[in-house]
């Protein structure tokens, strides 16, 4: 199974980790909107169309790669607060080794590889959030 | 063809999205970007450091010295910052 699920819907874990077992090992990741710097608005920006595209074809290259069973990449878009679910990545395979690792795979690669962008709103002025170095390294280590 | 703008590159332009006859010597992203520069003070401001931009070719993402002759749609944009 692959789901991609783009949305501005809240992410539900407790479902999305259900339509994944389907197999000996699940791991999960869920990105949350930081509350640090003062941030009191995170907005998220996508390329429709493509970044459906751009999260199958990681999604393809992650079940391909270590032989999973089920993967599922809920990203949301549009406004949020603080404390709310942005992303969530979740694996299934036979075993922990491949379903550990893949997870970490997809939420590395989609940071560099899918079309979102997130503006942020810090004491009433907003601005876009610069791309991160780290998360180009991170990305890297997999290729 | 079909122009897509993201983020702060569509807030500087003014536009989501614009239909373009480029030139026969528009061979790249990067000659696009370029000659798309000068024709308002928004494309200026968004074009105006093609290494912060990014593009993408009928979907896929490319670098800026990718050819364009026959693409339906190039999206340009800055560095993702999903996840």
């Amino acid at each position: 199974m692959i789901r991609v699920l783009v949305s501005r819907d809240a992410i539900d874990i407790a479902a999305e980790v259900e339509r994944l077992e389907q197999g000996g090992a699940v791991a999960t990741f869920a990105g949350l909107v930081r509350a640090d710097d003062g941030v009191a608005t995170l907005e998220l920006e996508h390329y429709p169309g493509a970044t459906e595209a751009a999260l199958t074809r990681l999604a393809e290259d992650a079940t391909a790669r270590w032989s999973l069973t089920a993967v599922a990449i809920v990203h949301r878009v549009g406004p949020m607060a603080p404390g709310e679910r942005i992303v969530f990545v979740g694996t299934c395979s036979a075993h922990r080794a491949a379903a550990l690792e893949s997870c970490a795979f997809l939420i590395d690669r989609l940071k560099t590889d899918a079309p979102f962008w997130k503006r942020e709103t810090v004491e009433g002025t907003t601005r876009w959030v610069e791309a991160r170095a780290a998360d180009e390294d991170a990305a890297a280590r997999w290729s | 063809m079909k122009l897509l703008y993201f983020a702060w590159v569509r807030e500087r332009i003014g536009l989501a999205e614009e239909d373009v006859m480029p030139p026969a010597d528009v061979a790249t992203v990067a000659d696009l970007v370029a000659w798309l520069a000068p024709r308002s003070p928004g494309h200026a401001a968004a074009f105006a450091d093609p290494a912060r931009l990014r593009a993408a070719v009928d979907q896929a993402f490319v670098p800026l010295d990718t050819p364009v002759a026959g693409a339906r749609e190039v999206a340009i944009f800055p560095p993702v910052t999903g996840g």
